[in-house]
């Protein structure tokens, strides 16, 4: 591996979050964002290539150093790492919707859901998948939240329109009502 | 599609207490899940036979209580009354009342094919590691000292040579003499008009020399003899005599 690919290997293992080619480009500064490119792809090759337990992702508008799936069965049986907690149906739900209609306040998600969200919002900010955005305008300024890096590199998104647009959407019940 | 997000983990909260059905998510979920068990047209939905199912099912499931499931048995009872009253035809303002439900079901079935995806995507995610989290240390660990015993000894023998003998003194109790202090206020103000708390104790004053003028001076302020004025905090205190009384 050239010098470059071996500095961003280093960095990459160090910094264990998604990198974006921005943070990266401060490594070196005469390296142009074409070599950087070139050096992620060498890097990514490298790994590929060989019989590597690991491999280089883009995942929220950056790469990370995440493991092959295949070890995570053992490494988890080991007792050496623990994948994270499955969110509930009503989580992702909530987070759907905040992902979908970002940014928006805690009413308009129950009104789309049909239920009170206030513990599931607690728990979605607590796992640092939605924050705070700001506050709509209005009677008592509701808090306004959208989602946040963290969401889009545990659901390997690389950004947000990887998401299907929702008239993308196939909707099963899908048959015009007259009456829309 | 419930199926394909089961089992469901149970998530817990601080704040309150979160009840995670298995099955249902919401009343919306269910009411899709009739919709589609049932084999219903959504474009023209007969609503008194979805209420009927809906008021049954949550019966069976013991949701009855729940109160966003009761909510939305009122709603479907209230559109089947609507949809019972006769409609004039002129009346060109009428809109049919299972249209908002539909529309939020539409809405709701589109976000339950994000959370499919969703589910997915972080299903496949999960399966991948990154690296170990590892809690920041509270503290920098300092460095193991590199000390040989003479010199630990030679430390020692430092502190306690430092250490001075304790002085050990009778507590005499000396009663304040404030009228002597007020006595000697008196005879300085009558030589100069304007005086310093400097001219009215003595620069090695002892405590209860220096809490005696204090009061001394307060006391005369008080019954008007002098005036005490500090221009700006902490700058000097100035005395003098109240030339007006």
């Amino acid at each position: 591996m050239r010098p470059l690919a071996s500095l961003l290997e280093a960095a990459l293992f160090a910094g264990s979050r998604p990198l974006s080619l921005d943070e990266l480009s401060a490594l070196d500064p005469d390296a142009s964002p074409e070599e950087l490119r070139a050096a992620i792809d060498e890097l990514k090759e490298c790994y590929d290539s060989g019989s590597h337990g690991i491999e280089l992702v883009e995942i929220a508008g950056g790469w990370q150093i995440l493991t092959r799936p295949e070890y995570t069965e053992t490494i988890e049986h080991a007792q050496l790492a623990a994948r994270p907690h499955r969110l509930s149906a009503a989580a992702l739900e909530t987070l759907a919707i905040i992902a979908y209609r970002q940014p928006i306040g805690r009413a308009d998600i129950e009104e789309i859901r049909g239920v009170s969200v206030g513990g599931m919002l607690k728990t979605l900010l607590e796992r640092g998948l939605v924050d705070v955005v700001g506050r709509a305008e209005g009677i008592g300024r509701p808090l306004l939240y959208g989602t946040t890096p963290v969401f889009l590199e545990q659901f390997a998104l690389r950004h947000l329109g990887e998401l299907p647009r929702a008239d993308e959407l196939a909707v099963a019940l899908r048959a015009e009502p007259r009456f829309l | 599609m419930t199926a394909a997000l089961a089992p469901i983990a149970f998530e817990p909260t601080d704040g309150g207490f979160v009840v995670e059905l298995d099955q249902f998510s919401g009343p919306l979920d269910l009411l899709l899940t009739l919709i589609r068990e049932e084999q219903l047209d959504i474009a023209d939905l007969p609503i008194a036979r979805v209420c009927e199912q809906f008021l049954a099912r949550i019966h069976s499931l013991g949701l009855s209580e729940a109160a966003e499931y009761l909510e939305m048995a009122a709603r479907l009872i209230r559109i089947k009354v609507q949809m019972l009253l006769p409609q004039r035809a002129e009346d060109e303002a009428w809109e049919d009342p299972r249209a908002e439900l539909v529309r939020r079901l539409l809405e709701y079935q589109q976000m339950r094919e994000v959370v499919d995806l969703l589910a997915r995507r972080g299903e496949e995610r999960r399966w991948r590691l990154t690296r170990g989290y590892l809690p920041e240390p509270t503290a920098a660990p300092s460095a193991p000292l590199a000390l040989s015993l003479p010199e630990l000894l030679a430390a020692v023998d430092r502190v306690l040579r430092m250490v001075r003998e304790p002085d050990l003194h009778d507590v005499v109790p000396r009663p304040l003499d404030v009228d002597g202090a007020m006595a000697t206020i008196r005879a300085v103000l009558a030589l100069r008009a304007k005086v310093r708390w400097g001219d009215v104790v003595a620069r090695e004053a002892a405590p209860w020399e220096v809490l005696s003028a204090l009061l001394a001076l307060l006391e005369l302020a008080r019954r008007g003899e002098l005036k005490l004025r500090q221009r700006r905090p902490f700058s000097p205190m100035e005395i003098s005599r109240e030339t007006a009384g």
